[in-house]
């Protein structure tokens, strides 16, 4: 594994009563995209807005690009780039006005600020709204201009806090595109989402972030995997559902789940069974199946068992 | 010390260097909408006529004279005043939509984006001022004592707007939402009208006339007459800061810097922490 760029190691952090962090660990490796994925309140921007040095952490402490966040706040400001769930640009003036007044403010001369603005806007493929107030953008439009605007220092790592939230699938499709050409040129990502295919579509590496914790992390074929295969049966006859239930009970060692009067859904425990083996066992059981079928959970289902398991664990 | 001096000197270079960038935001936001410059620029022009003409009709100036000649320099107060607002409202703007949060996570000097933001405010107030100025002289008023008194009085205006510009900064980043700042714009029409701008304090309620007298709006507009040389000198027995308006202005302006400016560079540099 390559140096990790980003470290962070037990942060806490309060706002009055709310405990918003309570002990975050966190490793990403350098020319990654890291997913920092969890439900609603769950810390994820919190934890972001500490590593992008706009707020103290109460406890802990946490290192990016080789740069104290606290005590070297200004040499981490230096390296990175931040877009957030705001399209934080000004509305009033024109793209173009907007990403030369931030290159100016990034310290570039007039002469490279004007440079790089046209350079972005020709990257991100928005020569064409560049002369045109912000007011007048889509939504889409206004996020690339906000992600565009945080590339401006060619940062080496950049914090995208739910970038595609709101946003219709093509300009969803869109950001994703920019983000994966990023990477390609060696950036760093850690992008906070609560879009599961997002995370599938971008993250090498997920974080579970839940109650201010990392609760489990890896790649998401990793964290599939954690909770196994999935079967699905779909029967011919609902009447058969009691013996399909016992069947799918002794091969998994759990209860299926069911929906509707012929559906049935389990997880197996690794990867031991094959399709024709339960085709076999359902078949001697006297179970006709219009379709059986073994699958990799999807992320969401990864998700909610983790999630759950946290909650039964207080 | 001797490598301490280097970095300050960088350090106010660059707030220097990025204030005059972001200064150069808020021309580019009037250039690209100027529909709000004329809206701004209007506001006075109208106010003249207004206050000048439909007011003017009923009110009698206490020692005679002409209405209007009275009224220029409580409208010149009005307008200063309008700096809290102006920059309130853009404050919270940035506050609440994150841009705020962009400045914050970049290398740029930190405080910059408040001495941007009012030395910004500043040339609005003066484009503004000047709009006045016209408007004034196209309805029959104008300064009758010369020229260093009549630069002093506008030089007032000028300090006392950049001191409650401040008072902008820090409450827009202490609401940091756009709407409540937009809610809040009318509140200044009470406070500038609760003064001596538009009739003299003498005839108000005792408590009402002591929070006139006493507002900072009331100094101007009495330091302006007394400049100008416009009608409206304050009787015999007055309040402190209208018998003393000159003095009153800097002592007002210099107490509004010294409590807002660490204020509003604290609460900027704590923003969201």
């Amino acid at each position: 594994m390559t140096d990790p760029i980003v470290v962070a190691e037990g942060l806490h952090k309060s706002y009055g009563s709310t405990h918003a962090l309570r002990g975050l660990d966190l490793t990403v490796p350098k020319g990654t995209v890291c997913g920092l994925l969890g439900p609603n309140g769950a810390g994820k921007t919190t934890a972001v807005r500490i590593l992008a040095t706009l707020s103290e952490p109460d406890a802990g402490h946490a290192r990016v690009a080789g740069h104290d966040v606290v005590r070297e706040a200004g040499e981490v400001r230096k390296r990175i780039g931040l877009a957030g769930q705001y399209a934080a640009v000004d509305e009033k003036l024109t793209g173009r006005a907007n990403l030369r007044m931030f290159a100016r403010l990034c310290h570039l001369s007039r002469r490279e600020a004007h440079r790089r603005a046209d350079e972005l806007l020709e990257r991100l493929g928005l020569v064409d709204a560049a002369d045109r107030r912000v007011s007048g953008y889509s939504g889409g439009m206004r996020r690339r201009l906000d992600l565009v605007t945080s590339l401006i220092l060619r940062p080496e790592v950049l914090f995208l806090d739910e970038p595609t939230t709101g946003l219709d699938p093509r300009s969803r499709g869109e950001i994703w595109d920019n983000v994966r050409e990023l990477v390609a040129q060696g950036s760093t990502v850690l992008l906070t989402t609560q879009y599961l295919d997002e995370a599938d579509q971008l993250a090498d590496d997920i974080a579970v972030v839940d109650h201010g914790q990392v609760i489990a992390t890896g790649t998401p074929d990793e964290l599939k995997a954690t909770i196994g295969d999935r079967l699905d049966v779909v029967l011919d006859d609902p009447a058969a559902l009691r013996p399909a239930v016992t069947v799918l009970k002794a091969l998994a060692g759990t209860d299926p789940t069911t929906s509707g009067a012929d559906r049935l859904s389990v997880a197996l425990p690794g990867r031991g069974l094959r399709l024709a083996e339960i085709v076999r066992e359902l078949d001697r059981a006297g179970v006709a199946a219009a379709d059986v079928r073994l699958r990799r959970p999807t992320l969401d289902e990864v998700f909610l068992r983790l999630t759950d398991r946290k909650e039964l664990v207080r | 010390m001797t490598d301490l001096a280097p970095t300050l000197g960088h350090r106010l270079r660059w707030t220097f260097t990025d204030g005059l960038t972001l200064v150069g935001r808020e021309l580019g936001r009037l250039r690209h909408d100027p529909g709000e410059l004329v809206a701004a620029l209007l506001f006075p022009a109208v106010m003249v006529v207004l206050f000048g003409y439909v007011f003017g009709s009923a009110i009698q100036v206490p020692d005679g004279g002409d209405y209007r000649e009275y009224l220029m320099p409580g409208l010149f107060a009005m307008v200063t005043f309008g700096a809290v607002m102006g920059v309130m409202t853009r404050t919270a703007t940035d506050a609440s939509r994150g841009v705020m949060d962009r400045f914050r996570s970049m290398p740029m000097a930190r405080s910059a984006v408040p001495f941007g933001q009012t030395g910004a405010d500043l040339l609005t107030g003066l484009l503004m001022l000047a709009v006045m100025v016209g408007a004034g002289l196209l309805v029959g008023w104008q300064p009758h004592r010369g020229l260093i008194p009549t630069a002093q009085a506008f030089l007032l205006m000028i300090v006392l707007r950049y001191a409650l510009s401040w008072v902008g900064v820090w409450l827009g980043l202490a609401v940091k939402n756009d709407q409540v700042a937009d809610a809040m714009v009318p509140l200044f029409l009470p406070f500038t009208m609760l003064s001596n701008a538009f009739v003299p304090t003498d005839g108000m309620p005792g408590w009402l006339r002591l929070l006139a007298d006493w507002n900072p709006v009331s100094a101007l507009t009495a330091a302006a007459r007394e400049l100008f040389g416009n009608p409206g000198a304050p009787p015999a027995h007055v309040a402190w800061p209208l018998a003393h308006p000159v003095t009153a202005v800097l002592l007002w302006s210099a107490a509004l810097l010294v409590i807002f400016v660490p204020l509003s560079l604290r609460a900027y540099l704590r923003n969201g922490r």
